[in-house]
């Protein structure tokens, strides 16, 4: 997956999470910046996570600003997802 | 030492002394007196047609000849609405009163005005019911020098009776009062209704003032607290903010969840066996705890049940509940509502009881012995049903012991109603942060997820399944849980102790730990 | 049939505990456009991730002819939820087609093709017309659905929600459900604050025949259920005739009377229905 421009998802509700994605230089590695209203019970694990996503997808290159309103495990990886492949302008189907 | 829940509690502690730890709901109760000894309320005196009445809440501080070291009360009537707690806090200051005792009978984010005076070492200790907002995360912090002492309703009256806490004065609000302190909170413009927290300070206090903004002719009817007791009147111009005081009428929620578990509460509560004639009953202000009682309203008229009494922390519910017929009577502790205030005044059967009646567990028999069916809320609750009603998930001060461990031990049948998480937050866990009711009291956990039984009540079980309710273990629940929101890190914590959480019998039932920055 | 915006996290992650017998996960209208692709991927990892035990699931995908149809399928119905419901069926041309497409997608990731039910949705008057032929087409129907507010808009009716103008658009839609022998939801209800209007129309619909309805708000579900549960004196009722049936059967016995009432098979039928709604199991009594 090759990103193309900066894109986001999800939103800033109760139970969401406003991820945005911005493409950067190869090797510059990944910048992940995280806040989250459950840091201290979840912090962790929601870095953990994205980074397990992100190793899937075997994105090594990208920046990603998360702002946690107590997401769920499947909400994280979903907005993940929708945000990469919309930076990726993979998503057929969406109107801009 | 470790108390019955092998929880460790030190010896002593700085600032309160010598500590008891819980060794169990009934463990004091079961001897039929109290070893403690208890402290005889102030003598005092007054020349005949003295006037008691001051031009200004300060001239009557002054008058009352403060000192540092002193403790002051307050009740919390006036909720949200309050602000005599925090001028009275501002004049003492600006007296240049220091190391002050704040012994308030529960503290809201109302009072958040009050932090600067706990940085700078005006007020350095507080007894309170519960505490909000920015003081009670102040207080996780460790803020102030000595260890505050979360008590229950009925607990602060067996403090002040056994001298725990000692009022030097008591500033007490009430919406009607004449010239000698004869006051109420049932009439007047910012009318809250009972005063129920008030009467132990006002009998104990070595200074009691009443503030009112509302003068009435000699004598004020009725009277929650009578002029032997109080050394001097204000009158100012506005006691709080009555929007916030007392609503109009209480709504029963409409959120979806808390309408989910309350209809399943109310299941539980009908199949349960306590659900008959004759039943008393006590419910929450708001949230999934109230709402059960509209739909326990509904079966009980299906059903023909008529209940004896309701207990509380009343709101407008009840009181409709109680011209329906429904009841017989009500006692009422704290009023929630205008309406209530007014069906305080007007229905005989509608019975004003002060906080010792209610709940102090160390006399011939409170109110709450009485109880058959209550419903309370939690913060957190574990598989041992321990509840937590106390600290927030930060490990933040944000919620009151308040008549939780008081009503849950003589209610025949305590229901807990909750989410299983809220957010991402788990709330069914397998320890909670602080306990403050301990699971020998709580019978059965209603969640959306699922219903648990205390194992101590295998004939609630049986009764329960035998009606098709499924009753879940309480194990797999929290299993459940932790398997949709991820297992939650434990809230950091210091090895310094910030609080302490009594029992209503006064034994030290948990700690409330400094949460690290 | 509790409908749940699938681009609402916090909605889709609670959405069995409501009771309802059914939950719809919807693609379709309850998403912004610009959002059509979140939902998608949202509900697919909800789907992954969340048990909705004791519901029913359905996903409600967009139209096959809009530009997010296609995708929609594609990620869903490899997931199989229980039911895939499709918006807007208005002949037998487009059923056909979606179906095929449903079929191929299943044969590429090896599935068989009659697990995962099709419910279609009957949204226009063209829609009403065919509905019939529509639903025959193929076993895996095995509901259809009236979408009152759409079908109000194709029919340019003044007033859309006083139920006048669709009547003959209900009863048609279940008569080809009966004839299909298949189930047949009502639509949304959408005054969500009038308990007792919801009321009256539950009681209607369940007077025509239509064996649940769209519910939008969970407060909403408790009514429905009161309404279409059978009362504990159906109940009772129920239980006599089928014991007497299995009796007077062991005897040969075809035509009998309970309570003074003739019983023969169609009242037998009825009486077993009841049960099913009642989620008694016939077999154990």
């Amino acid at each position: 997956m090759k990103l193309k421009t900066k894109a986001q998802a999800g939103s800033f509700e109760s139970s969401d999470v406003l991820i945005m994605v911005e493409p950067v230089e190869k090797g510059t590695g990944r910048k992940i910046e995280l806040s989250s209203i459950v840091m201290q019970q979840f912090g962790e694990d929601l870095l953990q996570q994205i980074n397990r996503d992100l190793d899937a997808y075997g994105m090594s290159d990208v920046r990603i600003i998360v702002n946690d309103k107590g997401a769920l495990p499947p909400t994280i990886s979903a907005r993940l997802e929708t945000a990469l492949k919309r930076a990726a302008e993979m998503q057929t189907g969406t109107l801009k | 030492m470790k108390n019955k829940l092998q929880i460790n509690i030190p010896e002593e502690l700085a600032g309160i002394g010598k500590l008891e730890p819980f060794q169990g709901a009934f463990a004091k109760l079961k001897k039929g007196w109290m070893e403690e000894k208890t402290v005889p309320p102030p003598n005092k005196a007054k020349l005949p047609h003295s006037n008691k009445v001051c031009a200004s809440l300060k001239e009557a501080i002054v008058k009352t000849k403060p000192y540092n070291g002193m403790t002051i009360s307050f009740h919390h009537h006036l909720r949200g609405g309050d602000n005599l707690l925090v001028e009275s806090i501002k004049i003492l200051a600006e007296l240049g009163i220091k190391d002050i005792t704040l012994a308030s009978s529960s503290l809201t984010s109302a009072h958040d005005p009050i932090l600067p005076y706990f940085k700078d070492g005006t007020i350095t200790q507080v007894y309170s019911s519960g505490i909000r907002g920015e003081l009670g995360k102040a207080i996780a912090e460790g803020i102030l020098p000595k260890p505050c002492v979360i008590h229950s309703h009925g607990g602060r009256v067996r403090c002040v009776h056994t001298g725990r806490i000692k009022i030097d004065l008591a500033i007490l609000a009430a919406s009607a009062s004449d010239i000698e302190g004869n006051a109420t909170g049932s009439h007047g413009p910012s009318a809250f209704g009972s005063m129920g927290y008030a009467a132990i300070d006002s009998w104990y206090a070595k200074q009691v003032v009443v503030v009112t903004d509302n003068i009435v002719d000699y004598p004020c009817v009725p009277q929650s607290v009578t002029q032997n007791y109080i050394d001097f009147v204000v009158k100012v111009d506005s006691i709080g903010d009555p929007s916030k005081i007392a609503g109009g009428t209480t709504r029963i929620t409409k959120a979806p969840m808390d309408l989910q578990i309350a209809r399943l509460a109310a299941q539980v509560i009908e199949h349960s066996g306590e659900l008959k004639d004759g039943f008393s009953f006590q419910v929450g202000a708001g949230g999934a705890s109230l709402a059960v009682a509209k739909y326990i309203r509904k079966i009980m008229k299906q059903r023909t049940i008529k209940g004896s009494f309701i207990l509380g922390g009343v709101t407008s519910y009840g009181v409709d509940m109680l011209n329906e017929g429904l009841f017989g009577s009500i006692f009422d502790v704290q009023s929630f509502d205008a309406a209530v205030s007014s069906s305080l005044m007007d229905n005989p059967y509608h019975i004003e009881i002060p906080a010792g009646v209610y709940a102090n567990p160390f006399n011939c028999g409170c109110m709450t012995n009485k109880l058959d069916i209550v419903v309370l809320g939690a913060l957190e609750i574990d598989t041992d049903f321990n509840v937590n009603v106390i600290t927030g998930s930060e490990g933040y001060v944000r919620g009151a012991s308040g008549g939780h461990s008081d009503t849950a031990s003589g209610a025949n049948l305590t229901v807990v109603v909750c989410p299983s998480f809220r957010g991402r937050i788990p709330i069914v866990k397998d320890k909670v942060h602080t306990v403050v009711t301990p699971g020998e009291s709580i019978d059965v956990l209603v969640t959306e997820r699922g219903i648990c039984v205390n194992p101590e009540r295998a004939d609630l079980k049986a009764n329960l399944e035998a009606s098709g309710i499924q009753v879940k273990d309480i194990e797999d629940l929290a299993r459940e849980v932790e398997s949709i929101t991820g297992k939650a890190k434990p809230i950091e914590i210091t090895d310094r102790i910030v609080g302490v959480v009594e029992y209503r019998d006064g034994t030290i039932i948990d700690v409330i730990h400094q949460v690290k920055e | 049939m509790l409908y749940i915006p699938g681009n609402n996290p916090a909605m889709l992650q609670q959405g069995s505990v409501y009771g309802a017998d059914g939950v719809l996960l919807d693609l379709e209208d309850a998403v912004a456009l610009n959002q059509k692709d979140s939902a998608r991927i949202l509900v697919s990892h909800m789907l992954k991730y969340i048990s909705y035990e004791g519901c029913e699931v359905t996903v409600r995908v967009n139209h096959i002819d809009t530009p997010f149809g296609l995708d929609d399928l594609k990620q869903i119905v490899p997931l199989q939820p229980d039911a895939i419901r499709l918006p807007k069926v208005e002949t037998l041309e487009e059923i056909s087609r979606i179906i095929q497409v449903i079929e191929e997608i299943e044969d590429e990731h090896q599935l068989p093709h009659d697990r995962m039910k099709v419910h279609v949705m009957i949204e226009t008057a063209l829609g009403v017309q065919n509905v019939y032929d529509i639903a025959k087409y193929s076993p895996r129907i095995d509901a259809i659905s009236i979408g009152g507010q759409d079908l109000a808009a194709d029919m340019q009716l003044v007033k859309a929600n006083d139920g006048i103008g669709i009547d003959y658009a209900r009863k048609q839609i279940v008569m080809a459900a009966k004839a299909c022998k298949i189930d047949v939801f009502d639509t949304v209800y959408v005054d969500t604050e009038n308990e007792e209007g919801l009321r009256d129309e539950a009681e209607y619909i369940k007077k025509l025949g239509f064996t649940g309805k769209a519910i939008i708000n969970p407060r909403q579900i408790e009514i429905v259920n009161e309404v279409f549960t059978p009362t504990e004196v159906e109940i009772r009722k129920a239980v006599k005739i089928v014991k007497a049936f299995e009796r007077n059967k062991a005897e040969g016995i075809g035509v009998f009377a309970v309570d003074g009432k003739m019983v023969d098979a169609p009242v037998v039928q009825r009486a077993l229905r009841v049960l099913e709604m009642a989620d008694i199991d016939a077999e154990a009594l």
